[in-house]
């Protein structure tokens, strides 16, 4: 039975088997065991069970605690075992090291050839590796952490303007020049971006419409101003809402799509490819995608303030038992055509710098695929961040400007 | 229909009438193999040949359309869960590329198996994970490097070392030599070569290397017409299929043949 054990077992050669050999479980071996005597010959360590990955965890233990002779000879004597493997050789030949180090000689017995040839293999292999880096403390990793962040933003921030100059020129040589526009994948990105965007982007205003109608109907009926729901809603709407949840949901849409897009031919060395063609990636990647979103998203705008505004005349009909004909009257005299304008100049600046961003962070993807799903991730976030901050400059540009 | 080859009790991987198909496309059909003990089986065939579909099935990745695969005498297919670790405990995979996970150190994913399989301490899977690394040639420092900081030979070994980690029975792997220069496909043909004599291997692998075919494989498996032609690189090259004649006389072919024998000497 032990020979069937033995023989099926991979550090066994392949002389030893016999056609009654099975497939066992590994519970069908014992555990290593062993035990030591004093011999004429010296001191003995007899090995038991067998001596597999699977078996050895609790004679490890064992063997670290064992007291070990400090002088004489030592005998490992290894014929009763059942297996062995790599992890248990290992075992054997760390218990000889130790014995080594004691001035101890020591001998291995076995008579299987198998199992000699195993040890001789484990002996050639028992370099230590070094120990990984301790790691850092805490407050020293966290110092070096935030300096290395704001290097980093400011190395990005600066390439991030090195990359708008060369799409401004890209895109003002486009003006002067469209023949230059790809007009295949421009007409491809506004179906991507913006046919596509409209049921979300539809959606999303209404409810948005809604909800201003509802709230501005709660509290203005307080002070029975309810007439006034109108003009929250329209300048609401018109102002700020439209436009920017326009702009948000662009971001996470079209501008995360763009850098996975470009960032995957990036992986792919398409873009290296282009460039041996010579074929500018600028014109051919960047440009389509840029005018895509800056024709895009004031049409998106436009169909997000109807939307919002269709939301809230239905919500206002609903709460304040007002006729759509009286919404209407209110409308014209809350909004001048400014209010519209106002919202709608925003758009196409918002749209620049989503197809900027996307198609920046693209291009910054190098190596592997995992760099794609981090600078996706980053493109979304920059791209909300700029869009914000863009509107509160706005905000006070047109405050500014008294409108 | 072919004769299903003779019962061959000491095979460790026994494959039978199997189909593999993804929606009408059919890739195998009626497939049978046997793999022995302790023997280097090299799968050959054309592109599209399903090559690493059928290491895919073998290895539980890819359910079959019909058919049985054994390994151990254990029905890979509707095998439990408890089963199939039992199996996985015993089989060793090196994927393409590696597959090492990128967000742990070499070191850290030798350890891995060990952890999931064994429940020896720390100090001892670190210890094991040493002799691993040792045994297929990594240089010591790069324990503690993570993937994307080695070469893409040194992550073939140090997808080897996880692949040996638990010291197992059958080892497979999907094209070792690919994407090598010939010196270190040669290097790492004689570490598979002495791996196999030293621990006691068996190994099945996918190769395109007509070198390795003829340094380290005992037997050549050859997808052909959806099915397998087993025999030894004397037995192929007689064979009069034009696809064989094609591969096995191309020119290529005849500079790996003409270089000496690597197996007699490891």
């Amino acid at each position: 039975m032990d020979g069937a054990h033995a023989a099926w077992h991979g550090a066994v050669s392949i002389e030893e088997q016999n056609g009654t050999m099975t497939a066992l479980a590994d519970d069908t071996f014992s555990e290593a065991d062993f035990t030591t005597a004093s011999t004429e010959d010296g001191w003995m360590l007899r090995l038991d069970g067998a001596w597999i990955t699977q078996q050895i965890s609790a004679v490890d233990g064992k063997l670290r605690a064992l007291e070990l002779p400090s002088q004489g000879n030592a005998i490992i004597e290894i014929g009763d075992v059942s297996g062995l493997d790599t992890a248990g050789a290992w075992l054997i030949h760390r218990t000889e090291l130790a014995l080594l180090a004691r001035d101890v000689a020591v001998e291995c017995r076995t008579a299987a050839p198998a199992y000699a040839r195993l040890l001789t293999t484990v002996r050639a292999n028992d370099a230590h590796c070094p120990e990984p880096p301790e790691p850092t403390n805490a407050f020293v990793a966290m110092t070096e952490r935030v300096g290395k962040a704001t290097v980093d933003a400011a190395v990005e921030a600066r390439d991030l303007i090195n990359f708008l100059g060369h799409s401004v020129i890209v895109l003002g040589d486009s003006i002067v020049r469209p023949g230059r526009i790809r007009f295949t994948s421009l007409v491809h990105h506004i179906e991507q971006a913006g046919l596509n965007a409209l049921p979300i982007v539809g959606l999303i205003s209404f409810l948005i419409g809604i909800v201003l109608a509802f709230q501005g109907a709660e509290q203005l009926t307080k002070f029975g101003a309810e007439i006034f729901t109108v003009n929250i809603v329209a300048q609401g709407v018109l102002r700020e809402m439209g436009v920017l949840l326009t702009a948000i949901i662009l971001a996470g849409r079209s501008g995360s799509a763009f850098t996975a897009q470009i960032g995957t031919m990036k992986v792919r060395e398409e873009v290296d490819a282009m460039r041996t063609i010579g074929l500018d990636p600028m014109q051919i990647l960047v440009l389509p995608r840029l005018w895509a979103l800056v024709i895009c998203l004031p049409l998106l705008t436009f169909y997000a303030n109807l939307m919002g505004l269709l939301g809230g005349a239905i919500m206002a009909t609903v709460v304040l038992d007002m006729t759509f004909f009286q919404f209407v009257r209110q409308l014209s005299g809350a909004v001048t055509l400014w209010t519209f304008w106002i919202g709608l100049i925003k758009a196409p600046v918002f749209g620049f710098i989503i197809g900027l961003v996307g198609c920046y962070e693209g291009m910054r993807v190098s190596g592997s695929a995992e760099s794609v799903g981090r600078m996706t991730t980053r493109a979304v976030v920059e791209a909300i961040f700029l869009v914000i901050v863009l509107d509160a400059m706005f905000s006070i540009l047109f405050a500014i400007l008294g409108v | 229909m072919s004769v299903t080859p003779e019962f061959d009790p000491t095979a460790v991987i026994r494959i039978r009438d199997l189909r593999t198909q993804f929606g009408a496309n059919v890739i195998h059909d009626g497939l049978d193999l046997d793999v022995a003990r302790g023997e280097v089986m090299g799968i050959v065939g054309g592109s599209g040949t399903g090559k690493s579909v059928l290491l895919r099935t073998i290895l539980g990745l890819n359910a079959p359309a019909a058919g049985q695969i054994e390994i151990f005498d254990q029905e890979v297919t509707g095998a439990t869960d408890e089963e199939r670790r039992a199996v996985q405990r015993r089989v060793g995979v090196l994927f393409q590329d590696g597959a090492l996970f990128s967000s742990l150190t070499v070191a850290q994913n030798i350890e891995v198996p060990l952890a999931e399989h064994t429940s020896l301490s720390p100090e001892l899977r670190s210890e094991i994970a040493d002799v691993k690394i040792n045994l297929v040639g990594l240089p010591l420092d790069a324990a503690n490097k993570y993937p994307s900081e080695l070469s893409g030979g040194m992550r073939k070994r140090a997808g080897l070392a996880r692949a040996l980690a638990l010291d197992p029975e059958i080892l497979f792997l999907d094209e070792p030599t690919a994407g090598l220069d010939p010196i270190g496909a040669a290097r790492f043909d004689e570490l598979i070569g002495e791996l196999r004599d030293a621990l006691g291997l068996t190994v099945v692998m996918i190769t395109h290397d007509l070198d390795s075919l003829n340094a380290i494989c005992d037997r050549i498996a050859v997808l052909l017409d959806k099915r397998i032609r087993v025999g030894t690189m004397q037995n192929l090259m007689a064979d009069d299929h034009p696809w064989l004649q094609d591969y096995f006389h191309g020119p290529r072919a005849r500079a790996a043949m003409a270089a000496p024998n690597q197996a007699e000497q490891g």
